[in-house]
């Protein structure tokens, strides 16, 4: 059962407190994209073994959503982040690369 | 036989006698005995039936991996199938029985099975029960459950209680052993946060009876001094009858913490679920002696060395008068030695190493002791007790030598380390060619959110087997998790040990080595489900050569016990099968638990009363006193109708809607979600979540709204009102208010983070009461104060605050049941007062409170869609006729792009209708609209379906609302809905609204 | 405002501590940005005590105020007060962007005492409640069994808890489960 620190108010929060929201960074297509844009803003999720991106929500604490960088095969945690922002801080990209050198994650590396 | 020795017992307290029953018998035991320990001081060696085959079971341990002995404990409410004896601990009036015979353990019908030994071969059930296909369920399956299942299913209900305890710590150790006390020790002196637990009520394991010294004095001093510092330390905390059992991410331990069970009637929980984060953990969980493969093994009276040195030492009983030991390595000799000092007899050590043992093997021939080297038992005589041995060379394929009577068989075939806890997570396994043992490799030990390891084992756990070993182990271990958690280990002196020196084991899966057939299916793996050597290497040769594929076509070391005695044994004989070496064929997955924990545990404080929360409102109790028939609506219970005496729930619902549609209604509408947006872009953000235009609703007034997801799909509803230019109030559904509070907050911190806009949801701030039907108006002026709820004062889809009475309401014109309503919000904790205040008002009325299903008749009547009714998630809004509640002008929605997609705009999508029956019955929940034809499964095609269907007493006839091809454009036509008796019942399609139309009556 | 009562009408159950219902308690929830004078300014004249830091709880004189997130206070108060509190610190910060809503109605708040406080909490929420890691002033949002709730720590050794005011009575009962006579962990 996986514990995250909330970036928002600090707690390191146990997977009973968490709920996952999916995947992070998604981009937002609305009225005016393309079919293929909104399709893969809608469906199509990345699944992969190793380095992944989500969404997490303090639900039973401050309500905060925040993102986290962990693996999936590991669980290790490579930090987690604020949501407003559009992609991963630089330290923990580091972080990752420095274990999983050559890493990428959609537009990411 | 077995019986109390007039010596020994270190554990005893035999000032104090207890009583306790097994299969009716009474028998006595001592303060400190284990049920176990206290049968067979009773000369009861035969504690229980194998599952499969029925045969007599002695018990074999002494404690958690013991496969046998097994008992239906207790009685009543307090009644648990399933317990191990060896772990029971005796207390005065303990009720027990043994398990898996019938009609009793000495006589059994079903041991027939034994008869049929060779028609039972692995892979029996799975090749039988094929053919043909209509005997599974009329002859195979009935006899299976017949005899599946070992114990008997608790019939009462469970009288005890659980309960859970969160606990943060920088070090568990599992394990109270002399290495988890020497490493507890060394995390506690370290200044680490440590918490020690330990399986059984004995603190120091198996040391004190294996003994060697510490420190110049017998081990069980050193385990004394241990004790003590430990328990003076403030930052270490020790507690026995508690079992690490499980080891999970992140560092989190589940301890099982037996709290009662030895004290049935004290107050306070059963059992104690301890769930720890913790930053590291020692696993100083010792080691299990193995069985050895020889014909005969399982009959009852053949023991582990180890259990049969247990009995004597601990508890002060002999398990025979006269003890044959069998061994590969050195250790059991100390059984021999001990056994002799109590004054038993041991006519034969048969030591398979042809070279024999070291100093121990020594000391057992200068005790006079027989001591034979390469020899092996060819077979066990015996039935329901052991009577003898026959011996023969260990390296031929059993010719027999030579028979002695015994009563007792002691054997060893080495100790493997329990790396149960360590493998849990991920832990990884090393195979040792001295030891011929599966050890923690800590170089990969499990990982947590950092990267790191977090277990760390100690003392046996980790391999060594001699007490100089397993000290220095267990100081290094506790000094290394003391460390990883971020201490500097502290500098304790190391203790000197004297040991004495063992002679190398040598690995024997067979004995003898070059047994045939005939003795290999009398040689048993895994006693609790029968399986034997035979079976396995059958299932080789038939190809399952994963040990995964064997242990699941064997059912070998799937039992209660998971296999802690057989496992390696089983592996060994499918390595020697497929000719490859042990570590390659490698073993099954250790999950967690390590032992059964009951279920209660896991339910913790769960049950009864707080199973789960029950939601209620502050005119709940008004309700309940009226015997209000509640229905679920999410975590609430709201009431589904209000019967009175000698009223069906139909009459009750027909009753409440005519009233409240003749006069007046009251509804206890407090549970719907209210949600306060506030902020200058409230009313863009609010254009944006809604399909309709919010942003143009003036101060004052109400509009409904609808919400869509991203999908475009239909996902809540709702009435909006605004209460100044920056802040609105949203209703939600009764269950989408935290979901849709949770949306909203999602779109305003992920994604329009910069827009000013902050939420509340206030949905518990308020009592809400629907005032509902002609007579309404009537009702709230009766009432007073100061608020205008005239037609003019309060015009329909408007809002005001005012006093009602001696209230503070806000009241909102808006209807759901098409009648003139006032929805009345005032401060919840006046709820009761405001809606007795109601009540008392309307008496001249005749008012009546109507409950979820006259609501749901009388929306339904006037036409209006109820979220999960209409919808299920794949509806969109242009399905239910809804195009006047989307904006046309708005340029982006949440869910507007997916109403583009092709197939949200197919013109053949089923649209929403009214349909009446034609013979005015009702149409069953869930039925579908037929059409000519059947589909590629031989089903009937489809044209539509029912969303909602009841009986309207307004109209009395059936009438309903569903989703039909091509609807819209087919007023009129009759169409047929199916039944579950296979007939169908007609509906003509017609509007939706099916009341007043023009909205004369909610409008006066 | 004479017909208003608490959820549950200050019940109380004495197990190994003692659980008791406060009764009304007034309660504001304020919503804008922590850091801000305006913020400040207004807390302080509504109650008299300070912006608490993250996860504390901190005391006014007629008020105090905790730390709910980081765009988000608690104001508990007297329950007759809390108009007036929504209503001076609405006024307060008229020139910003903020909501002061009164939500005294939606909630139950209880008492918790005695020397074993810590460890009926710690059987239902999982949070670290030991001494060193719970003090005095320390607020934390969590779960109790199945339901959100928030508690703090007074300086007298007893904590008081908040939740919805619907599952008053569940929070009650599991409550009373927990602190229940025999149940004592003796690791707190």
């Amino acid at each position: 059962m996986l514990t995250l620190q909330c970036p928002y108010c600090g707690v390191h929060a146990e997977e009973t407190e968490l709920h996952a929201e999916g995947e992070a960074h998604l981009k937002r297509f609305g009225p005016g994209s393309s079919d293929d844009e909104f399709e893969t803003y809608l469906f199509m999720r990345e699944n992969p073994k190793g380095v992944h991106f989500e969404r997490w929500r303090h639900a039973s604490g401050c309500g905060k959503f925040f993102h986290a960088a962990r693996s999936t095969t590991t669980l290790e945690v490579f930090g987690t982040y604020s949501a407003q922002t559009l992609e991963p801080p630089q330290d923990i990209k580091d972080k990752i690369s420095a274990k999983y050198p050559g890493w990428s994650w959609r537009d990411f590396s | 036989m077995s019986t109390r020795l007039a010596t020994g017992g270190r554990l005893l307290n035999k000032g104090k006698q207890l009583h306790f029953t097994f299969n009716g018998k009474r028998f006595t035991g001592f303060e400190g005995d284990t049920l176990a320990s206290a049968l067979l001081a009773n000369d009861q060696m035969m504690m229980g039936r194998s599952f499969k085959y029925h045969r007599p079971r002695g018990v074999v341990a002494s404690g958690a991996e013991e496969p046998n002995a097994l008992m239906n404990m207790g009685e009543g409410g307090k009644f648990e199938p399933n317990q191990r004896a060896t772990t029971t601990e005796l207390f005065d009036g303990l009720t027990c029985a043994s398990q898996n015979h019938w009609p009793s353990l000495e006589f059994d019908v079903g041991a027939v099975n034994n008869y049929m030994t060779r028609f039972f071969p692995a892979g029996f059930y799975y090749k039988t029960f094929m053919f043909p296909k209509f005997a599974w369920k009329h002859v195979f399956e009935p006899i299976v459950r017949q005899s599946a299942g070992l114990g008997k299913v608790p019939k009462d209900r469970d009288v005890d209680t659980y309960e859970h305890f969160y606990a943060y710590v920088d070090v568990v150790v599992i394990g109270g052993g002399v290495a988890g006390l020497e490493a507890a020790h060394k995390a506690g002196k370290s200044g680490a946060k440590v918490l020690l637990m330990e399986q059984t009520p004995h603190w120091g394991g198996r040391a004190a009876v294996d003994g060697g010294e510490v420190n110049g004095a017998p081990v069980a001093d050193y385990i004394a001094t241990l004790l003590a510092e430990l328990d003076a330390m403030d930052n270490v905390t020790i507690r026995t009858r508690m079992m690490g059992a499980g080891v999970y991410d992140h560092g989190y331990v589940l301890g099982y913490e037996r709290v009662n069970d030895h004290t049935p009637l004290s107050t306070g929980p059963r059992h104690r679920l301890w769930r720890i984060r913790t930053k590291q953990i020692v696993t100083a969980t010792g080691a299990i002696e193995r069985p050895l493969s020889f014909a005969g093994n399982d009959i009852p009276g053949v023991m582990l060395a180890s259990a049969v040195r247990d009995y004597a030492v601990d508890y002060g009983v002999s398990s025979g008068d006269r003890t044959v030991v069998v061994t590969n390595n050195d250790d059991a000799y100390r059984t021999a030695i001990a056994l002799k000092n109590a004054g038993l007899e041991v006519p034969v050590i048969l030591d398979a190493r042809a070279s024999g043992g070291g100093a121990l093997a020594d000391e057992a021939r200068a005790l006079g002791i027989r001591v034979e080297n390469g020899k092996a038992i060819a077979k066990v005589k015996g039935g329901k007790r052991v009577t003898g041995v026959a011996i023969c060379a260990q390296a031929g394929e059993g010719a027999v030598l030579e028979e002695i009577k015994c009563d007792a068989v002691a054997m060893s075939g080495g100790w493997s380390p329990v790396v149960h806890l360590w493998s849990h997570c991920g832990g990884k396994l090393t195979w040792d060619e001295t030891q011929s043992h599966f050890r923690p490799d800590p170089e990969r030990a499990p990982t947590n959110q950092d990267g790191v390891g977090f277990v760390v084992t100690a003392g046996v756990a980790s391999g060594p087997l001699t007490l100089d070993g397993v000290l220095a182990d267990a100081a290094n271990a506790g000094a290394k998790a003391a460390e990883a958690a971020g201490f500097k280990a502290a500098d304790t002196a190391a203790p000197t040990v004297t040991a004495t020196a063992e002679a190398a084991m040598e690995p024997v899966w067979m004995m003898p080595q070059g047994a045939g057939p005939a003795l290999r299916i009398k040689s048993w793996l895994d006693y609790q489900n029968d399986v034997k050597v035979s079976d396995v290497r059958l299932a080789a040769q038939e190809g399952y050569e994963s040990v995964e594929h064997t242990k699941r076509y064997t059912t070998l070391g799937m039992a209660t016990d998971q296999g802690k005695l057989s496992n390696i044994n089983g592996l060994a004989t499918l390595a020697g099968q497929l000719n490859a070496p042990i570590p390659a064929v490698g073993t099954t997955t250790f999950r967690p638990p390590y032992t059964p924990i009951s279920f209660g545990a896991i339910a913790g404080e769960a049950r009864d009363a707080v199973f789960q929360p029950l939601r209620r409102t502050t005119i709940h109790q008004y309700h309940e006193d009226q015997k209000a028939f509640f229905e679920p609506v999410g975590q609430w219970r709201r009431p589904y109708c209000f019967p009175q005496a000698g009223e069906s729930h139909a009459d009750a619902v027909k009753r409440e809607i005519n009233q409240t549609r003749a006069s007046v209604g009251l509804l206890d509408a407090s549970t719907l979600g209210k949600i306060i947006v506030k902020g200058p872009d409230a009313g863009k953000f609010l254009d944006m979540l809604y399909t309709n235009m919010m942003s143009t609703l003036k101060p004052g007034k109400c509009r409904y709204g609808l919400m869509c997801s991203e999908n475009g799909f239909l996902s809540d509803d709702g009435v909006v009102a605004r209460i100044d230019e920056d802040t609105f109030l949203c209703h939600t559904t009764t269950g989408g208010a935290d979901r849709i509070h949770g949306w909203m907050e999602d779109w305003l911190q992920c994604e329009w983070w910069d827009w000013k806009v902050y939420t509340a949801n206030v949905t518990e701030q308020y009592a809400q009461v629907a005032v509902v039907g002609p007579n309404a108006r009537k009702v709230i002026e009766k009432l007073g104060g100061d608020m205008d709820v005239s037609k003019e004062g309060l015009a329909f889809m408007e809002w005001k605050d005012g006093k009602i009475g001696e209230f503070d309401a806000r009241a909102y014109r808006i209807s759901f049941s098409g009648e003139l309503s006032y929805e009345i919000a005032v401060p919840a904790s006046q709820g009761r007062a405001f809606w007795d205040a109601l009540m008392e008002a309307g008496a001249e009325f005749n008012i009546m409170p109507y409950g979820t299903e006259a609501l749901h008749v009388m929306r339904a009547e006037k036409g209006f869609i109820m979220i999960g009714d209409e919808t299920d998630g794949t509806i969109i809004p242009q399905d239910l006729g809804l195009n006047w509640a989307i904006s046309k002008k708005k340029e982006d929605f949440l869910g507007k792009r997916a109403q583009q997609r092709a197939h949200m705009t197919d013109p053949n999508r089923w649209k929403l209708v009214g349909l009446k029956t034609v013979d005015g019955s009702v149409i069953p929940d869930g039925s579908y609209a037929i059409a000519e034809g059947t589909n590629a499964n031989g089903q009937r095609n489809t044209q539509g379906r029912v969303t909602s269907t009841y009986y309207s007493p307004t109209l009395d006839c059936g009438i309903a609302m569903g989703l039909v091809h091509n609807g819209p454009d087919r007023m009129g036509e009759v169409i047929e809905f199916n039944k579950v008796d296979g007939t169908t019942v007609k509906a003509e399609i017609c509007d939706p609204v099916f009341y007043d139309k023009d909205g004369e009556k909610q409008n006066v | 405002m004479s017909n208003a009562v608490s959820a549950l009408n200050a019940a109380s159950f004495e197990g190994f501590a003692k659980v008791s219902e406060t009764g009304l308690r007034g309660m504001v929830t304020l919503r804008g940005d922590l850091s801000g004078k305006g913020v400040k300014q207004a807390v302080k004249a509504a109650t008299g005590a300070d912006v608490p830091d993250a996860r504390r709880v901190t005391r006014g004189t007629s008020g105090d105020v905790a730390w709910m997130s980081p765009d988000e206070l608690l104001i508990i108060c007297d329950y007759q007060a809390a108009n007036d509190v929504v209503a001076a610190l609405t006024g307060k910060l008229s020139g910003e962007h903020a909501l002061a809503v009164n939500v005294s109605d939606a909630r139950a708040v209880f008492r918790i005492e005695g020397n074993a406080a810590r460890e009926v909490l710690a059987k239902v929420a999982p949070v670290d409640l030991s001494a060193d890691a719970f003090q005095a002033g320390d607020f934390r949002r969590s779960r109790i069994a199945q339901v959100a709730a928030a508690f703090w720590l007074n300086d007298d050794g007893s904590f008081e808890l908040v939740c919805f005011r619907s599952v008053a009575q569940y929070v009650f009962d599991v409550l009373k489960v927990s602190a229940e006579n025999g149940g004592e962990v003796g690791f707190l």
